[in-house]
């Protein structure tokens, strides 16, 4: 019987530091002992842990498109993100996952999509994205459109691939700061002000969310004022977890578990479970 | 043979030991609880419920998940449960919280090893009660005081002798091996018995059906703040609960020695849903006894078609500021015939 609280082996591939402050890192691991191949949608999580230390909880940052090395970007918060962010490659760490629902995919085929990140919040919205503009899945989705801020240049992170995405043209990117430095010369100010600027078709369009609660708060009524409608608006958030399977009882919204119900809600879902996240 | 006298209990538990890990209530440190026992006389047989409820045959208080030593890379999983065992002596409402804690641990999307593997290894033979005590509500969560379910035999206390009733194959099988035949096929516990007239005696505060109801127009209600006003959030609740599962995991390392342990854990601490960052979505008093009741009577219901409640009382009788479950239950509204 397979036992859901044992991890599997992966090694450090790579440890990249994302912003300026050094707070925020990019672990890349690959799996140590070959098993089936790990299939997940973008929007899932994983459990990273150390034994000894502990475990915890993120998103997976990189595209489904590439099974083999998974992305983890996290934020030194506690002890087990130091001990984390101390990895070096060829370090082992263990991985439970992948957990959740994720993102949409099904529903999205066909549709413009509209991702609005802020902050930390971007990674699996970056999954979504590399996914999507895969040559391999670029045709299951219309126009698709990233909205994407932090509070300062320093803070963003995946700048090699925004640098990418900003000169394509079968997607569009807008990258805000609320606060610039000397050398910024791109879009000053909030998330949802970038995204009030936007030409949507309420019909077509399907915005997949992730960022801190302020930005959501301030975002979802502008994608009303758009047009989009709550069952067309899906949020991905955050919990805190520790068994991530539906067990230890503390990640839920109402009767539904951001673990195993989420981390990716419709705000028409929201809106009938209690505000209470 | 459809009885075993009361003066025999202690050869048929010696008779169990060579084969199983016994479980039975014993007094220790004074306190009656469940614990192993070396001796069929050590088990006491006249209580009305312990202090503490038996959930821990399944789920220890801390238990170690996964641990390794030294350089060496391999993990060890700790799932073997070691020898079968016996609970024996649990009333109906901890035998019934058993069932509860199979859905959520056992049954669900995902397997829980730990607790199914001892689960599957334990033989639970209740003994009905005879007298419930001032605290008991297990009639307003769909139990009885002769409820049969979660157990594999359930014993009917007839004084002198218990009646024995098979409630599952393998108390069946185990009844058969160990000559506790059961007659009684098709008869109820209780049915014709001294006990019969027993189970109304437990009058239930509220209808299960319509307190769900009120709890679901009830998130908002003003009632929680005072309610949260009286808990001391201290958690004792959840601790004595045969139902309360939730738990946390933790990792330790002392001399060379790495582990992963699981600790019960309680909805009624901050740390609980409190997140790195700082943000908690339950940051007061209010927040976290909502959820208390709420998840048990209110999501419980939805998700696994159960109440998270036996009706024990253990969290009646043992709250240091007498915040008394059945009265909170009435107060939502959940009265028969009111609303």
């Amino acid at each position: 019987m397979r036992n859901p609280y044992a991890p599997v082996r992966m090694r450090v591939e790579r440890n990249a530091v994302e912003t300026e402050d050094a707070s925020i890192r990019t672990l890349s691991l690959s799996f140590v002992e070959r098993r089936e191949v790990f299939a997940f949608v973008p929007g899932q999580f994983a459990e990273l842990s150390l034994l000894g230390v502990g475990e915890a909880p993120f998103g997976i940052a990189s595209s489904p498109a590439d099974p083999d090395l998974l992305d983890f970007t996290i934020s030194r918060a506690g002890q087990v993100t130091t001990e984390l962010h101390y990895l070096e490659p060829g370090d082992t760490v263990g991985l439970r996952g992948p957990l959740g629902n994720g993102y949409p995919l099904e529903e999205l085929h066909g549709r413009n999509v509209l991702v609005i990140g802020g902050g930390f919040g971007f990674s699996t919205l970056r999954a979504f994205t590399s996914f999507a503009l895969h040559p391999a899945n670029r045709g299951d989705f219309l126009d698709l459109e990233v909205v994407y801020g932090a509070r300062n240049p320093g803070l963003l992170l995946y700048k090699d691939e925004l640098k990418n995405w900003g000169r394509r043209d079968d997607m569009s990117l807008s990258v805000t700061v609320d606060n610039a430095d000397q050398d910024w010369s791109g879009r000053i100010g909030t998330v949802p002000a970038a995204v009030k600027t936007l030409q949507v078709d309420p019909e077509s369009t399907t915005a997949l969310v992730c960022g801190p609660p302020a930005m959501i708060r301030y975002t979802l009524p502008v994608l009303a004022e758009l047009g989009l409608r709550p069952d067309r608006i899906h949020l991905s958030l955050e919990m805190k977890m520790k068994c991530g399977i539906g067990k230890c009882g503390r990640c839920n919204i109402g009767g539904s578990y951001v673990c195993t119900d989420g981390p990716v809600f419709s705000l028409a879902r929201l809106d009938r479970l209690p505000r209470e996240y | 043979m459809r009885t075993i006298a009361r003066n025999e209990i202690g050869r048929l538990l010696d008779g169990l030991l060579a084969g199983y890990a016994v479980y039975a209530p014993v007094r220790r440190k004074g306190i009656l609880v469940f614990d192993r026992i070396r001796s069929g006389d050590e088990a006491i047989l006249d209580y009305a419920n312990t202090r503490t409820s038996p959930k821990h045959v399944l789920m220890p208080q801390m238990e170690t998940l996964l641990s390794s030593c030294g350089e060496d890379p391999g993990v060890s999983e700790h799932t073997d449960c070691g020898k079968p065992a016996v609970l024996f002596g649990a009333r109906p409402c901890d035998a019934r919280a058993f069932l509860f804690l199979d859905k959520v641990l056992r049954d669900g999307q995902s397997r829980d090893v730990y607790y199914a593997n001892r689960r599957d290894s334990l033989l639970v033979i209740s003994i009905g009660c005879t007298q419930p005590r001032e605290t008991c509500f297990c009639t307003t969560t769909g139990g009885g005081p002769l409820s049969a379910e979660g157990s594999d035999i359930l014993l009917e206390d007839l004084g002198s002798v218990y009646l024995a009733h098979v409630a599952s194959s393998r108390g069946a099988e185990f009844a058969a091996a160990h000559g506790l035949l059961d007659t009684c096929e098709g008869e109820p516990p209780g049915s014709g018995t001294v006990n019969g007239g027993l189970q109304p005696a437990i009058e239930p505060p509220v209808d299960l059906g319509l307190l769900k109801a009120a709890l679901d127009r009830s998130f908002d209600d003003p009632l929680w703040l005072t309610l949260a006003e009286k808990c001391l959030g201290c958690g004792i609740c959840s601790y004595l609960c045969p139902a309360c599962h939730c738990f946390d995991i933790v990792d330790e390392e002392a001399a060379g020695v790495r582990v992963r342990n699981r600790v019960w854990d309680s909805c009624q601490f901050s740390c609980f849903t409190a997140q790195a960052s700082g943000f908690n979505p339950r940051p007061t008093g209010r927040e976290r006894y909502r959820q208390r009741i709420m998840h048990k009577f209110n999501y419980c219901i939805d998700n696994h078609g159960m109440a998270g409640c036996v009706g024990c009382g253990r969290c009646v009788s043992e709250c240091p500021v007498n915040l008394d479950m059945r009265q909170v239950l009435a107060a939502f509204g959940g009265r028969r015939g009111g609303n």
